[in-house]
C-alpha cells in the first residue's frame, strides 16, 4: 500500500515539476493549474477507487487525472497540442480526459463538473451498476449556486457519490474568509442531509480510507452520497510555474506546516531506499518518455480544426 | 383516413415510442410528473415507464442541465423539459460551456445526445419574462443543434429525430403551437437537420416564418392573395443546421426576401439568414430583403401594447407588398375572420 502510494504521489509531483521545468519555454502553450502540494488529495482518493469508477474535476486536474489512472503520454502530448493527446490537442491542460480510465472531463468554469458528476450517478443507481462517481471540487466552488443544487439533487436521490471538496483556502487569490460567513464548508453539505467530515491534515492514509469505507458503503447498497472536505495547500501560483508568495495575499510563513507535513517526502522516509529508488527511476524513465512522445507526436492537421463539432 | 392529433399529443407520441423503443430515455424537469403533465405533453409516461426514468426535479436548472450532461455521459438519453424558454438562462453555463463543447474539447470522446425541451410563450399577459424567443443564442454556438417544429408532423418526427441524435438538440416550442391540430402518421418517422420545407408556393415574395411566426405568415400569404401577390412561404423548421439552399434558391426565383422571426431581429435568426442569403446571391440576383420579429421592447403585456410588439399576418402582408411594389403607401388589409384558425395541414 504505502509503496503504490508512494510510487503516485512521486508521479504526479515529479511530473508537476518536470511541466513547470518545460513551461517557460513556451513548448505548453496552454495554462497550468498545479497541484503541488495537493497531490495528496487526488492519490487518497483515487486508491480506494476500481478502474470502472469515475472522476470528474477542475481545471487543476493534472493530479486526480494520473492518480485515476490517465495515460501520462497523451497527457504530456495534450498538454503540447500535439495529436497524440488526449484530446487530440482541442482540450488542453485544463480539459484532460481519459474515459477508458473513468477520467470523465474537467471544467475550467468553477463548479460545473458536480452537476455532471450526480447526472453520471443517477445513470449509474438506474442501470443497477455498482460503480460510484467521485466528483473533485476546490473551496471555491462552494460559493456557486450549483454546488448546492447539485449537494440537494444528489442527497434526495440518495446517489452513489462522493463529493471531494480540496479546500486550499483560496479561490485564486481570495481567502475563503473573504467569500464565507461561515467557513465551515461541511456544514453547507450536512444542511443538505450529507454526511460529511473534514480531514484537517492532508494525509493521505486518512483520506484514503475515508473514502474507502465511503466506497465500500455505497457498494454494499447504503445511500449515499458522502462528502468529505480536505483540507491541503497549493504550493505554486493559481496558473502558471512559479511560487507566488511576493504576491502578499499570503505568506509562506502561512505555507511553512504543509511543506513540513508534504506527503511526498513523509512517504519517502516510509520505504525502504532500494525500493524506493526503483520506484523513482522507473517514474522518472516513464516521465522522459511521456515528455519524448509529446516533443516527438506530430501537430494536428489543419483538417482537424472542423472534426468533433458534431457527429459525423 | 389520416390521423389528426394536436401538436401536444404529437410530443407525447413521439416520446412514448421512443422511451419504449429505447431503456435509455429518460425525461425529467420540473413538473413533468404532475397533474398537467407540461400541458399534456408527458401525460401517462411516468406511470407507464415509473419514477426512476420519468421524474419532476427541483427547480434547478443549472444542476439538471448538468446532471443530463453527466446522464449523457453514462449512455442514457436525457430529455429535459422547460415550461418557458425564459428559464434556460439559469442553464446556459452548461449548455454553452459544456454539452455544446464537449464532444470537440474531449476530443471525440465523449458524445452528449441530449434534448432540451422549452416553450415560447405568448399572449394573454405572459410579459417580459414568459414571452422570449432566445432560440439565436444557441443557433451562435457550435456543438448545439436547434430546431423549432411548427406544425404536430414535425413536433413528433423532429423529437423523435432529436433524441436519437448523438449531439445536443435544443428542441423549441410555442405555447400556441401547442393548440394546433394536423396530419401524425401513428408509425415512427424522423425528420433529418437541416431541412426546410416550402409550405406554399409562389413566384413574386419569400416568406420565412419561424416557429409560430410561420402560422401568421400563411395568414399574410392569404391577405396577399387578394391584391393578387403571390408569396412562397418556408418554413425552416431547423434553424441549426439551416437548409440555407431551398431558402436561397426561392430567393433567387422571387427576388423578395421577408424573414419573420419568432424573437428579435438584432444579431437573430432573421439577421443570419438575410446575411447567409445576401453571401449566396451578391452578384447573382437583385434581391430586397426585410426583417419582422418583435419591436426592440421587453414585451408588455397590456393587451394593446402587446398586440402591436409582434408581427402577424396583416404587418406582414403589408411589409410583402412594399417588397413587392417598391411603395411604401401604408397599405394594411383589413382583419379576415376566416384567417384566425389558420394551420398548414400538408401536404407533406
Amino acid at each position: 500500500m504505502n509503496e503504490r502510494v508512494y510510487r503516485s504521489l512521486y508521479r504526479i509531483r515529479r511530473v508537476e515539476e518536470e511541466i513547470a521545468r518545460i513551461y517557460p519555454s513556451d513548448k505548453i502553450k496552454s495554462p497550468v493549474h498545479l497541484s503541488i502540494g495537493q497531490e495528496a488529495v487526488s492519490v487518497g482518493v483515487c486508491e480506494a477507487l476500481r478502474p470502472e469508477d469515475v472522476v470528474f474535476g477542475t481545471y487543476r486536474s493534472h493530479a486526480f487525472y494520473l492518480a485515476k489512472g490517465g495515460d501520462l503520454k497523451k497527457m504530456m502530448a495534450e498538454l503540447y497540442g500535439k495529436a497524440t493527446g488526449c484530446a487530440k490537442g482541442k482540450g488542453g491542460s485544463m480539459h484532460l480526459v481519459d474515459t477508458a480510465h473513468g477520467v470523465m472531463g474537467a471544467s475550467a468554469v468553477v463548479g460545473t463538473t458536480i452537476a455532471n458528476a450526480i447526472g453520471y450517478a443517477y445513470a449509474l443507481k438506474l442501470q443497477r451498476k455498482d460503480s460510484l462517481v467521485v466528483s473533485f471540487f476546490g473551496d471555491g466552488a462552494t460559493d456557486e449556486g450549483v454546488f448546492h443544487e447539485s449537494l440537494n439533487f444528489a442527497a434526495l436521490k440518495s446517489l452513489p457519490v462522493v463529493f471531494i471538496c480540496e479546500n486550499n483556502f483560496y479561490a485564486i487569490h481570495t481567502s475563503l474568509m473573504y467569500r464565507h460567513k461561515s467557513t465551515d464548508i461541511c456544514a453547507l453539505a450536512r444542511a443538505h442531509g450529507i454526511t460529511a467530515e473534514r480531514v484537517e491534515d492532508g494525509d493521505v492514509l486518512a483520506i484514503h480510507e475515508h473514502v474507502t469505507r465511503a466506497a465500500k458503503a455505497l457498494r454494499d447498497g447504503s445511500s449515499g452520497p458522502f462528502f468529505f472536505e480536505c483540507l491541503t495547500y497549493r504550493l505554486m501560483e493559481h496558473v502558471g510555474s512559479n511560487e507566488d508568495f511576493h504576491l502578499g495575499y499570503r505568506t509562506r510563513q502561512e505555507a511553512e506546516p504543509w511543506i513540513r507535513n508534504d506527503q511526498v517526502k513523509r512517504f519517502a522516509s516510509m520505504i525502504d531506499g532500494e525500493r524506493r529508488r526503483r520506484i523513482e527511476a522507473e517514474v522518472e524513465a516513464e516521465i522522459q518518455a511521456a515528455v519524448a512522445f509529446a516533443e516527438e507526436s506530430p501537430f494536428p492537421e489543419g483538417e482537424e480544426l472542423f472534426t468533433d463539432v458534431v457527429e459525423g | 383516413m389520416e390521423r389528426v392529433l394536436s401538436y401536444i399529443d404529437a410530443i407525447r407520441e413521439a416520446t412514448d415510442q421512443e422511451m419504449q423503443r429505447d431503456l435509455s430515455v429518460v425525461v425529467f424537469g420540473l413538473d413533468v410528473d404532475d397533474p398537467k403533465a407540461i400541458q399534456g405533453t408527458t401525460r401517462g409516461l411516468m406511470e407507464k415507464y415509473g419514477r426512476e426514468r420519468v421524474f419532476g426535479t427541483p427547480l434547478s436548472e443549472d444542476a439538471m442541465t448538468g446532471a443530463a450532461v453527466g446522464m449523457a455521459l453514462a449512455g442514457l438519453r436525457p430529455i429535459h423539459i422547460h415550461i418557458r424558454m425564459d428559464f434556460l438562462m439559469l442553464a446556459m453555463n452548461q449548455l454553452v460551456n459544456v454539452a455544446a463543447k464537449s464532444r470537440y474539447m474531449y476530443g471525440g470522446q465523449v458524445r452528449i445526445p441530449i434534448v432540451v425541451r422549452s416553450m415560447i410563450g405568448k399572449s394573454w399577459g405572459q410579459g417580459a419574462q414568459h414571452s422570449q424567443g432566445l432560440y439565436s443564442f444557441f443557433m451562435h454556438v457550435p456543438g448545439l443543434k436547434v430546431v423549432a417544429p411548427a406544425t404536430p408532423y414535425d413536433a413528433k418526427g423532429c423529437l423523435i429525430h432529436a433524441i436519437r441524435d448523438n449531439d445536443p438538440v435544443m428542441y423549441i416550442e410555442h405555447r400556441i403551437l401547442h393548440f394546433q391540430k394536423g396530419p401524425v402518421p401513428e408509425s415512427s418517422y424522423t425528420m433529418s437537420p437541416g431541412k426546410a420545407r416550402v409550405t406554399v408556393k409562389g413566384r413574386d415574395v419569400t416568406l420565412v416564418g419561424i416557429s409560430y411566426m410561420h402560422s401568421e405568415c400563411l395568414r399574410a400569404c392569404r391577405y396577399l392573395e387578394s391584391i393578387g401577390i403571390q408569396a412562397e412561404v418556408i418554413d425552416p423548421i431547423w434553424l441549426s443546421p439551416l437548409d440555407i439552399d431551398t431558402i436561397a434558391a426561392s430567393v433567387h426565383k422571387t427576388g423578395r426576401l421577408c424573414i419573420v422571426d419568432n424573437g428579435w431581429t438584432t444579431c437573430g435568426a432573421s439577421a443570419e439568414i438575410a446575411a447567409l442569403v445576401t453571401e449566396r446571391l451578391q452578384g447573382v440576383k437583385d434581391v430586397r430583403v426585410r426583417r419582422m420579429g418583435f419591436a426592440p421592447v421587453t414585451c408588455p403585456p397590456t393587451p394593446l401594447l402587446e398586440d402591436l410588439y409582434y408581427p402577424n399576418g396583416r404587418t406582414i402582408a403589408s411589409a410583402a407588398h412594399d417588397l413587392v411594389t417598391g411603395t411604401h403607401n401604408g397599405w394594411l388589409p383589413d382583419e379576415r375572420l376566416d384567417l384566425q384558425e389558420i394551420e398548414f395541414r400538408g401536404p407533406f
